[in-house]
């Protein structure tokens, strides 16, 4: 590798600037404000875990983890995600009681990057996890506060697309006789190659109905329409509760009164296994990738030891952003100038226009070179300078 | 007014056919539209923008959300590997990927070098034959390889194979067929649903 230059930064790492920084914690208090009036209680956990614990019962894949070694060699990880570190502390320290824990995050997770830029390797996750709720109104609940998030923090032009990993699993094994040939479908889907999965079904030695079964699952997207069409898909009954839960989560949904953001698409696969039930995407219209996601992922917490069922959804920070774009307005910087003279007389004015909340630069004038450049900087600039009476704003 | 659906485009080879496709499929698309030098074709008669790319980058453009849709080889799409909906085949360009070499040759047996456009597809083709191989990337005249010396086989697309019978080159195997496929970017799958699968029906239909 050749030396580095002093500017350079690892891929996928970013900086950022002032501007940038207001916009993200504007966002991000409103994302956090919404949260908090439904319940949600902020945790904060380590940026480092254990590979063997966090980093493998995590959604993300092996080489998307940052690895390093401690002292004693164990291998650690800088977290992926925080929905692993938060089954962690709920299985090992929260979960005493006998019910749902309703906990929130907003952090940076870390992944590895291999190709080109365009995808940062840290970003910030807002998110919420309902800890110990097996049902479909917890479901329910993380998309109506998902929407209320996102409309909190002033996006409008967004869709959630819904999805069921109990349904997508059952079908196909009733189908194809057994799991490992579901599996081997299911993977065209979660590599989103439509013309592979149509090509394999045809190749499988099916009834033309069951064929046609298959075909057609991947137009099982729209509306509440979806729910009846998967009905007709099913046989004795398997995969039926799956659409009864759907059915729920619709009715739910309508209570919230937020189903014109909401369609069913039941070809969407995020992940081939961490899902067990109702799953969904957040799409902005103006950003290329998802910017949220979320859904039921009842076996993670059997891992840290504790079974019971859970849910929850992240939203990517630096997406939304992207959706949203800059703040216009941010608070405006006003500037004193001054001289040692009148050191005093500035440093009262400006703790009064501090108290009064305005966000005030208290500079030596003789520390200034260039005094256009750093007029032009501010909103507004008061020179206290010299012994004779006050100069008037620039 | 409504955003347009931006389509990539891959120039050269694919291009013509892709472009008759589309009419064919009942696309009003300009006269022009075949021999213009312009990087980006705006028809606002079906309120499309064509971005027109180098083929190995149709996939790149879609997956980070740039272009909508896009047309794409599937060579491109098994090297590239991106995170895209290929949603139908729309059986144009048809080739395959094969393995070629000097006749009556053998793979030299501690390193053997295979020069390839498509690093990604040799290798995981070996691998799976259980055969460790150094792979070679080459940009382009990829059947120089093998007789300059430089590699024991190529791995490129094959579609009348009159390159390689010219260069004294002979197949040894098949990797698989290789057509070209429209790509859907996966939010765009979503939020522009209607417009698309109009798009992929109407393009079924003349396939």
């Amino acid at each position: 590798m050749s030396q580095l230059f002093m500017f350079e930064k690892p891929l996928g790492m970013r900086d950022t600037l002032p501007k940038l920084y207001e916009t993200k914690q504007h966002v991000r208090t409103a994302l956090e404000t919404e949260m908090k009036r439904w319940g949600y209680q902020f945790i904060a956990t380590p940026a480092l875990e254990y590979y063997e614990t966090v980093g493998t019962a995590s959604a993300i894949l092996d080489q998307q983890l940052f690895k390093l070694l401690d002292q004693q060699g164990h291998t650690l990880v800088l977290r992926p995600d925080m929905t692993s570190p938060i089954a962690r502390v709920a299985a090992s320290k929260l979960l005493k009681e006998e019910f749902p824990l309703r906990l929130a995050y907003s952090d940076n997770v870390f992944r590895a990057q291999q190709r080109e830029g365009g995808r940062p390797a840290e970003f910030e996750q807002v998110g919420v996890e309902c800890i110990g709720d097996g049902t479909v109104s917890a479901d329910g609940e993380m998309i109506a506060l998902a929407v209320s998030a996102l409309k909190a923090a002033g996006l409008e032009n967004f869709q959630l697309s819904v999805s069921h990993a109990g349904f997508v699993k059952e079908l196909f094994v009733q189908i194809l006789g057994n799991e490992d040939r579901a599996r081997e479908l299911i993977q065209f889907l979660y590599e989103k190659n439509y013309v592979g999965y149509r090509e394999h079904v045809k190749s499988l030695p099916l009834s033309s109905i069951d064929s046609q079964r298959l075909i057609s699952f991947l137009d099982l997207r729209g509306g509440s329409e979806v729910i009846g069409k998967s009905l007709d898909l099913i046989e004795n009954g398997n995969g039926k509760e799956a659409i009864l839960e759907l059915q729920e989560l619709w009715d739910i949904l309508n209570d919230y009164d937020v189903t014109k953001y909401i369609k069913f698409d039941l070809s969407l696969v995020s992940h081939m296994s961490y899902y067990t039930g109702i799953l969904f995407e957040v799409y902005a219209g103006n950003v290329g990738f998802p910017i949220g996601n979320g859904g039921r992922y009842d076996s993670l917490l059997e891992k840290f030891g504790k079974s019971t069922g859970a849910t929850g959804f992240a939203i990517r920070l630096d997406r939304l952003l992207e959706a949203i774009g800059e703040l216009d307005e941010t608070v405006p910087i006003e500037c004193i100038l001054f001289s040692p003279e009148r050191r005093k007389e500035a440093c009262a004015q400006a703790k009064e226009l501090r108290k009064a909340g305005r966000h005030v630069v208290l500079q030596d004038i003789s520390g200034v070179k260039d005094l256009d450049a750093c007029s032009n900087k501010y909103s507004n600039v008061t020179f206290l300078v010299g012994n004779v009476g006050k100069e008037p704003a620039k | 007014m409504i955003e347009p659906l931006t389509i990539a485009m891959p120039k050269g080879r694919i291009f013509e056919e892709a472009v008759d496709l589309l009419r064919k499929a009942g696309y009003q698309l300009p006269p022009e539209f075949d021999d213009s030098r312009k990087l980006i074709i705006d028809v606002a008669e079906e309120n499309f923008r064509f971005i027109l790319s180098k083929p190995t980058d149709v996939a790149t453009y879609v997956e980070h959300g740039v272009a909508d849709l896009g047309i794409a080889g599937k060579d491109v799409l098994l090297e590239e590997d991106r995170d895209v909906y290929e949603v139908l085949d729309l059986k144009i360009s048809g080739c395959y990927l094969a393995v070629a070499g000097l006749p009556n040759t053998k793979m030299n047996d501690v390193a053997p070098k295979i020069a390839t456009k498509y690093p990604k597809v040799a290798a995981t083709f070996f691998r799976e034959q259980g055969e460790q191989v150094e792979i070679i990337k080459l940009n382009g005249s990829i059947e120089l390889a093998p007789i300059i010396g430089l590699a024991d086989r190529i791995v490129d697309i094959v579609s009348t194979g009159r390159t390689l019978k010219e260069n004294g080159l002979v197949e040894y195997e098949t990797i698989t067929p290789i057509t070209s496929r429209l790509i859907v970017n996966p939010v765009s799958y979503r939020i522009k649903d209607q417009r698309i699968s109009e798009m992929v029906a109407s393009l079924s239909e003349v396939i």
